[in-house]
């Protein structure tokens, strides 16, 4: 089964998908969604960096990435203008980025499979890390799982609960390094961020608890990887993109829907 | 028999000569305050007084620039905060909200929300409840801890002069059936001086401090309240005066 490139691709999409949705509804809860843009912008300067050096580019994506979102997240304690700040990083990421890439002379490399993924190109040992990779960020959730939701709700709370929110916040920081390096590869660097938000944003009118809304973005995220994957084969149309594209319309679907239930519940 | 802390001083939480700056800006000087079990002490003071400061530093979110926080081992914080802003996106119930960081059992819950006055908002979503339902739901999750020492950081603000006193009554029943101690941030002066055993006036430092009839006529505190504590007092008598004629005329 893991020979065939349709199945390999799909279970790689399965498990970015799996790592990302929950990850993703605190990127929302907490609207740090400039904040993924950045970490998974700074992948492309991952990339250049492990091309130069000869290492692996899962290991240099990650370093970088973790590298921004600690940036990020440090900055945004010292209370400067986050909005801005974030903006200007998310984009000098990807441009210095992609200027490094430049650099890297004698390999020749798809810069196109960096910036929208490659997915059907997903090799065995690709497998091992993407899961590897989703299994750590899903552990790591599910250990903070109640001391990440107090944080969010309200930091004195935590504080007056012996929970350090600085805590947390690194080890949501981690986990997005992480979700960015085992992405890269599936839907590309522009639209990692994408597969964060859309999942968790389409689960939201139809949950009432924060593991709800969770389970449900995980899902929905997992049929846009594999239905994606699937339209992109049918129409011959980029993998990631289409898989993005298909969120987006699950998003759109959610939205009507949930304003149609609002509408008939006011009526009766 | 014998605690860390010696048989004078038997408070579940104390400062001594604590002090906080935000860079080079004093917000804090000189604290010292001691919360005893079983009694109710009110913090009061102008805006930007340090008040809050104060209960962030007690609850460990801000650091002392110097001086010394002293905790029991029989501390335990139950923590009500100033408001609580739970973004749209984020789902949430009473339920699932009380259970945060930890999970207790069902008849637990009910007992908490029973004494907080909110067992009928169990399975309400947190961001349709109105403010007075919201400061219930506060104090229930703050009970269920078991706290040793509540810290209500203006837990009234918002609410109405009866929501008020219904708060105020509810504080004392929790007050007499588990001894806790009570540290309450207030600008209700006029309920301030009913329910308070011991009255702090801050602003930056503690500018007076006693039972609340001693702060109420003291300079210091004329000086920092001026014309409010006229009026304060003033409706303070008012309601009063309104509720012996009340009480007359159904007498009568």
């Amino acid at each position: 089964m893991l020979d065939d490139f349709m199945w390999r691709a799909a279970l790689a999409g399965l498990g970015v998908g799996l790592a990302a949705a929950p990850l993703g509804c605190f990127v929302v809860w907490r609207r740090m969604a400039y904040f993924g843009d950045a970490t998974a912008h700074a992948a492309i300067l991952g990339v250049a960096l492990a091309l130069l050096w000869n290492i692996s580019i899962f290991a240099g994506v990650m370093g970088v990435a973790l590298l921004m979102a600690l940036c990020v997240s440090t900055l945004s304690g010292k209370g400067y203008a986050m909005d801005t700040l974030l903006g200007v990083m998310a984009h000098s990421a990807l441009a210095i980025g992609l200027v490094a890439v430049s650099f890297v002379s004698g390999v020749r490399i798809d810069l196109h499979a960096y910036l929208f993924g490659d997915i059907l190109a997903v090799g065995k040992t690709d497998l091992i890390v993407i899961w590897s990779g989703a299994f750590l960020v899903i552990s790591l959730m599910l250990w903070r799982w109640q001391a990440l939701l107090t944080t969010t709700l309200n930091e004195e709370l935590a504080y007056a609960s012996h929970i350090d929110p600085r805590r947390e916040q690194l080890v949501l920081t981690l986990a997005l390094a992480i979700v960015v390096a085992v992405a890269l590869k599936v839907v590309g660097a522009l639209l990692i961020a994408a597969l964060l938000i859309i999942p968790a944003a389409t689960a939201r009118p139809f949950s009432r608890t924060p593991e709800q809304m969770a389970l449900i973005a995980a899902f929905i995220a997992m049929v846009a990887t594999t239905g994606g994957l699937r339209a992109a084969y049918l129409f011959d149309t980029p993998t990631g993109p289409t898989i993005v594209s298909l969120a987006a319309v699950f998003f759109v679907i959610s939205t009507l829907a949930s304003q149609g239930f609002q509408r008939l519940a006011r009526q009766r | 028999m014998f605690s860390r802390l010696s048989a004078t001083d038997p408070a579940l939480l104390a400062t001594k000569q604590l002090t906080v700056r935000f860079g080079q800006q004093p917000v804090l000087d000189n604290i010292n305050l001691a919360l005893r079990p079983g009694r109710i002490v009110t913090l009061i003071g102008p805006n930007g007084s340090g008040k809050s400061t104060l209960v962030k530093t007690l609850i460990g979110a801000i650091k002392p620039s110097a001086g010394r926080i002293i905790r029991s081992p029989d501390l335990s914080v139950g923590y009500v905060p100033q408001r609580l802003h739970i973004d749209p996106t984020f789902p949430m119930t009473v339920r699932r909200f009380i259970n945060l960081p930890k999970r207790h059992a069902s008849h637990e819950i009910g007992e908490a929300l029973e004494q907080a006055g909110a067992e009928h908002l169990l399975n309400a979503a947190m961001n349709h409840l109105s403010g007075g339902q919201l400061q219930r739901v506060l104090l229930a999750r703050a009970l269920l801890s078991r706290p040793t020492l509540l810290l209500l950081d203006e837990a009234t603000q918002g609410l109405d002069h009866r929501g008020v006193a219904e708060f105020y009554q509810r504080i004392e029943q929790i007050r007499q059936r588990s001894q806790c101690a009570v540290l309450m941030v207030s600008h209700d002066l006029h309920v301030v001086m009913r329910a308070a055993d011991h009255v702090i006036c801050l602003n930056g430092h503690i500018c007076c401090e006693g039972q609340p009839e001693k702060v109420a006529s003291s300079p210091q505190y004329h000086a920092i309240f001026g014309d409010q504590t006229a009026s304060t007092l003033a409706f303070y008598r008012h309601h009063h005066a309104h509720h012996d004629d009340e009480a007359l005329r159904h007498a009568g």
